[in-house]
């Protein structure tokens, strides 16, 4: 089966000849219609667009947006914020950035009709730190907005005032978890908070109700206020609606980003017809199909089991090119959508090398706050690279389970399933590389294989 | 059946026990109430919940309820209603008791998550506890042996950190020790209210340290070292100077200011090591001034008084004491008692007075309070010579009618007790116009001048009361025998008060104490032996008019600012 075409929504001018990131021309292909539209609407029913909508956060964990909105505490009389995470940097991972380089009005439009919605008065893009290009895009881009009383005190005449600041990350991964991403707002350590009692629908940003949102998500709500919470329904498949952005590394003809309705495409289709297969006289071993702590998976395993279709339970046998591309297809095979960073590795690959990488950047990330992450990050980096660098051990695939096992599930934020899924799922999906690697080690290294970093 | 609980209490289950605790109380405190240990390094019950060793993590589940009908749902197996436990441990000093909240601490899920910590923890810790001052009360050593595995699968290089940081003057850092979990940095923020500390780097390379340009140098640096749960933070006094169980504890009082912190002291063989704070949640919580601390270095000192003398000669105790029966004796008597004084020891001073019909003064002595445990008042127990009757009023801290009276000649012998006359206004002159009696610990001014010296004790050497700013009667307890010959201050001032009127004068704290109890209305029911260690709040409305000096310390609002609060 042919794969699908594109169905770019939020990319719709991302590479057009043309097309640049100023106001002049943002306008002149119908920017801020849809905020002056959503303008003269309530709020509530905004809200209600967005919740019909089933839009799930583009960050990761996919939650869904409405729902997250309506956790948001309204009762305390405190301020709400809202935060834009524009801390992009799961490896693997793109999308974001070139949303904010050459289309950053349709993120400040999103943000804005999503402030509304809220009564938000104060927003805030909190952009990665080593992305000063688009920090200053977006400044300038906020500027010319708020020249043409697009942000700012009474918008267009509406008596709605909302103001919205850069503010540039503190250069961490950490820093993009969301409570971590409030104390880094805040001029802190990027140390994330317990929740509870900190959630931040509740006890956000200076202990005050806030919204996080992803760049992409908040890009989503622009499109589905403008087409209306049914029809963006439509888009996509059923719990997995509106489009998704790929973004494809690693070792495929044609890496970069497509947009695909979610579901709508599969891995191989995606790999395959999209980016033009693997390299020439090379064959696919593994993909990671959503940024570097999603869960990996190997070609040429079968997964089995029942799904739901409508209202019936089907049989399902997939190889891995059968997986279609959404949050709950992959969640069931045992990985996950995340952030859409789909990382192939071929059969030049070996696996060990490849997991001391990944282990190599979590351990460097861990913000150093809870023992299991700090401690068992830093020991799986410790024994790859002895394994890679110096002397691997026989048993050495089963300490690193060993220890992966001890983090998932028992720290303060996520960053400990991110650090030890990879380890787990290398070592489930690969072990006798592992097992084997203290042999294979002594083997001659071909010639033209990459040094180690 | 769960007994229907309080109105302010929540009814919990923890292994499989019921237990009614107050709403806001978290398991590990709910546990404990059960005798249930919860093992925990960042948690302490005086500072904020950090949640980050996840030592303390366990199993819990709420029960099951039917979403639509909100009806119990009842497993039909056991007829009690169906628990959801919850498949992730949680930990237990962030969770609050909410009704009918259950908790396995001891499951498989639960002890397999503190072995696991355990081991983090254990694998960059440097292991150096036969070197380690923290050995033998250190929670990691504690908690390994209790809920490790009891062996390493670590084949690495463990991380190196620095070894003999100096935080401050007082605090000596070992960074390799440190598990991060961040409670000195909370303690110096929430309670010394001094935020100087705090971690630099990333991941398992997180090193504590002070801010650049600052020192962890207030008066209450060394309460980090108390509640670091390992050796990393180190008092430089105590270091590398004695085994922790070769001490020996004696519960004793900080007489630097009227707060009377709740101490503890650490001694051996006649010898102090250190002191540190005792736990007393109506006086000093867990903490207590350094100051305090530094307190046991006058036992030791090199102008401490050793020997009786007369007339700067040394002689027997009998005769100086005999001595000074005799120039008491003769009359024209001045005594100045001292707030530094037990209330057994202002008692007897009083009778002292009562005998030679004369009113005994006392030196203030006021500082800077510092709003946490220091207060104005320098001396400990101007309270308990309120309470006693030695006085009726607050002292001034200059003695100014004394002085006038020996220039008047009025005065022919001061007794003094501790008090350094020179330094509370009088002049060489003035001085050697009188015979002086001196009773105290150490050489000054007043004792080179005085005719009879009879050495005393500090308050690590013998046994007493002192009332607190609170009004709060408190005991500390003989820790150390004083210098040879030396007798213990009742007996000094018992038989002073039986040479003036020719009588014996119990002076052992049992029978001084029926004493007190008959002669002085507000200790008529309290004895030494059945006072808590606690403290006894005294009745403090006789003296409520009275304007003491003392402003806001941690548990003490004065009556004053309180009645304009």
């Amino acid at each position: 089966m042919p794969a699908p075409a594109q169905r770019r929504l939020i990319f719709a001018h991302i590479d057009e000849p043309g097309y640049t990131n100023d106001l002049a021309c943002y306008l002149k292909h119908g920017g801020y219609e849809v905020m002056k539209k959503a303008f003269t609407r309530p709020p509530a029913e905004l809200m209600d667009e967005v919740k019909k909508s089933g839009l799930r956060g583009r960050g990761g964990a996919g939650f869904p947006c409405g729902v997250k909105w309506s956790l948001v505490d309204r009762k305390s009389g405190k301020p709400i914020y809202l935060i834009v995470n524009a801390d992009e940097s799961e490896p693997g991972t793109f999308k974001d950035r070139y949303i904010m380089h050459q289309d950053p009005h349709q993120l400040i439009e999103g943000t804005m009709i999503s402030c509304f919605a809220n009564n938000v008065k104060q927003a805030y893009i909190y952009i990665r730190g080593e992305m000063p290009h688009g920090a200053r895009i977006l400044e300038k881009a906020i500027a010319e907005a708020r020249a043409a009383n697009l942000v700012g005190p009474n918008i267009l005449g509406s008596n709605y005032s909302c103001e919205i600041y850069v503010h540039r990350g503190a250069g961490a991964y950490i820093c993009g978890e969301e409570t971590g991403l409030i104390e880094s707002l805040e001029g802190k350590r990027a140390n994330p908070r317990i929740k509870p009692p900190y959630f931040p629908a509740v006890l956000g940003l200076y202990q005050c109700p806030t919204i996080v949102n992803n760049v992409e998500t908040l890009c989503h709500v622009k499109h589905i206020v403008d087409m209306g919470g049914e029809a963006y329904t439509k888009i996509g498949t059923p719990n997995n609606t509106g489009t998704r952005i790929f973004c494809v590394s690693g070792h495929v003809q044609k890496p970069g980003y497509y947009e695909f309705e979610a579901g709508k495409i599969t891995m191989g289709q995606l790999l395959n017809d999209v980016c033009g297969g693997p390299l020439p006289g090379r064959t696919f071993k593994a993909v990671i199909p959503g940024g570097s702590s999603a869960k990996i998976m190997r070609f040429g395993e079968r997964y089995k089991g029942k799904r739901k279709v409508g209202a019936d339970l089907v049989d399902y046998d997939w190889g891995v090119e059968d997986v279609p591309m959404d949050f709950d297809s992959l969640a069931m095979i045992g990985t996950m959508g995340g952030s859409g960073g789909v990382i192939v590795m071929d059969d030049s690959v070996n696996m060990v090398e490849a997991l001391a990488n990944i282990n190599a950047f979590y351990s460097h990330e861990s913000c150093g706050q809870c023992t299991p992450c700090r401690e068992g990050s830093l020991w799986m980096k410790k024994i790859t690279t002895r394994m890679v660098h110096g002397e691997a051990r026989e048993q050495d695939a089963a300490l690193l389970k060993g220890v992966a096992d001890q983090i998932p599930g028992r720290t303060i934020c996520a960053f400990g399933e991110a650090c030890s899924w990879p380890t787990q799922s290398f070592i489930a999906k690969f072990g006798d590389e592992f097992k084997n690697y203290h042999q294979d080690k002594k083997a001659a290294k071909p010639a033209d294989a990459l040094p180690l970093i | 059946m769960i007994a229907p609980p309080k109105p302010d209490l929540v009814t919990v289950n923890i292994d499989g026990k019921d237990i009614a605790v107050p709403k806001g109380t978290n398991v590990i405190e709910a546990a404990r109430q059960l005798g249930i240990e919860i093992p925990h390094y960042c948690y302490h019950p005086k500072l904020t919940v950090a949640g980050n060793c996840r030592m303390c993590l366990i199993e819990m589940g709420m029960p099951a309820m039917d979403p639509a009908t909100k009806a119990p749902i009842v497993d039909a197996a056991t007829g009690k209603q169906k628990i959801n436990w919850i498949p992730r441990p949680q930990i237990g000093c962030a969770t609050n008791a909410s009704p009918g909240l259950h908790v396995k601490t001891n499951s498989p899920m639960a002890r397999e998550a503190r072995e696991g910590v355990t081991e983090f923890l254990l694998i960059n810790h440097p292991l150096d506890c036969p070197i380690c001052d923290q050995a033998g009360e250190c929670k990691l050593q504690e908690h390994s042996t209790a809920y490790g595995r009891g062996y390493s699968r670590f084949v690495e290089q463990k991380n190196v950190k620095p070894k003999r940081t100096q935080l401050g003057p007082r605090v000596t850092l070992d960074d390799e020790r440190c598990i991060l979990c961040s409670r000195c940095v909370r303690f110096s923020k929430e309670v010394a209210k001094d935020d100087v500390l705090g971690f630099v780097d990333r991941g398992s390379y997180s090193t504590l340290t002070c801010y650049p340009g600052k020192q962890l140098a207030n008066n209450y640096s060394l309460n980090t070292v108390d509640i670091c749960p390992v050796g990393a933070l180190t008092s430089t006094d105590f270091r590398f100077k004695m085994r922790v169980w070769f001490l020996k504890q004696t519960p004793s009082i900080d007489t630097e200011s009227s707060v009377g912190a709740n101490t503890e002291v650490w001694s051996r063989e006649g010898v102090i090591y250190r002191v540190t704070p005792r736990q007393n949640d109506g006086v000093n919580d867990t903490w207590m001034a350094d100051s305090g601390r530094m307190l046991y270095k006058q036992v030791k000192a090199d102008n401490r008084l050793l020997e009786y003398s007369v007339d700067r000669t040394a002689a027997l105790p009998a005769v100086a004491l005999a001595k000074a029966g005799d120039l008491l004796n003769a009359g024209s008597v001045a005594i100045v008692g001292s707030g530094r004084s037990s209330v057994e020891e202002q008692f007897l001073t009083r009778k002292l007075a009562d005998a030679l019909k004369v009113s005994a003064v006392l030196v203030s002595r006021v500082g800077a309070g510092d709003k946490i445990l220091v207060s104005a008042d320098r001396n400990p127990n101007v309270r308990g010579a309120l309470v006693t009757g030695l006085i009726a009023a607050l002292p001034a801290q200059q003695l100014t009618s004394l002085a006038a009276d020996i220039d008047a000649g009025k005065v022919k012998t001061v007794l003094s007790v501790g008090e350094d006359l020179t330094a509370a206004g009088l002049t060489a002159a003035q001085l050697a116009k009188v015979s002086v009696v001196y009773l105290g610990t150490h050489k000054n001014a007043t004792s080179d001048a005085a005719k009879v010296v009879i050495p005393a004790l500090t308050v690590f050497e013998k046994s007493g009361t002192l009332v607190n700013q609170q009004f709060r009667l408190q005991k500390f307890a003989k820790a150390v025998p004083g210098p040879a010959g030396v007798a213990d201050d009742l007996v000094t001032l018992a038989t002073l008060v039986g040479a003036v009127t020719r009588s014996t004068v119990a002076s052992d704290l049992g029978s001084l104490w029926a004493v007190i109890a008959a002669e002085v209305k507000p200790l008529a029911t309290a004895t030494y032996a059945n006072l808590p260690a606690t403290g006894l709040l005294l009745d403090a409305t006789p003296w409520a008019a009275l304007p003491f000096c003392e402003g806001e310390t941690l548990h003490f609002k004065p009556a004053a600012a309180a009645a304009t609060a």
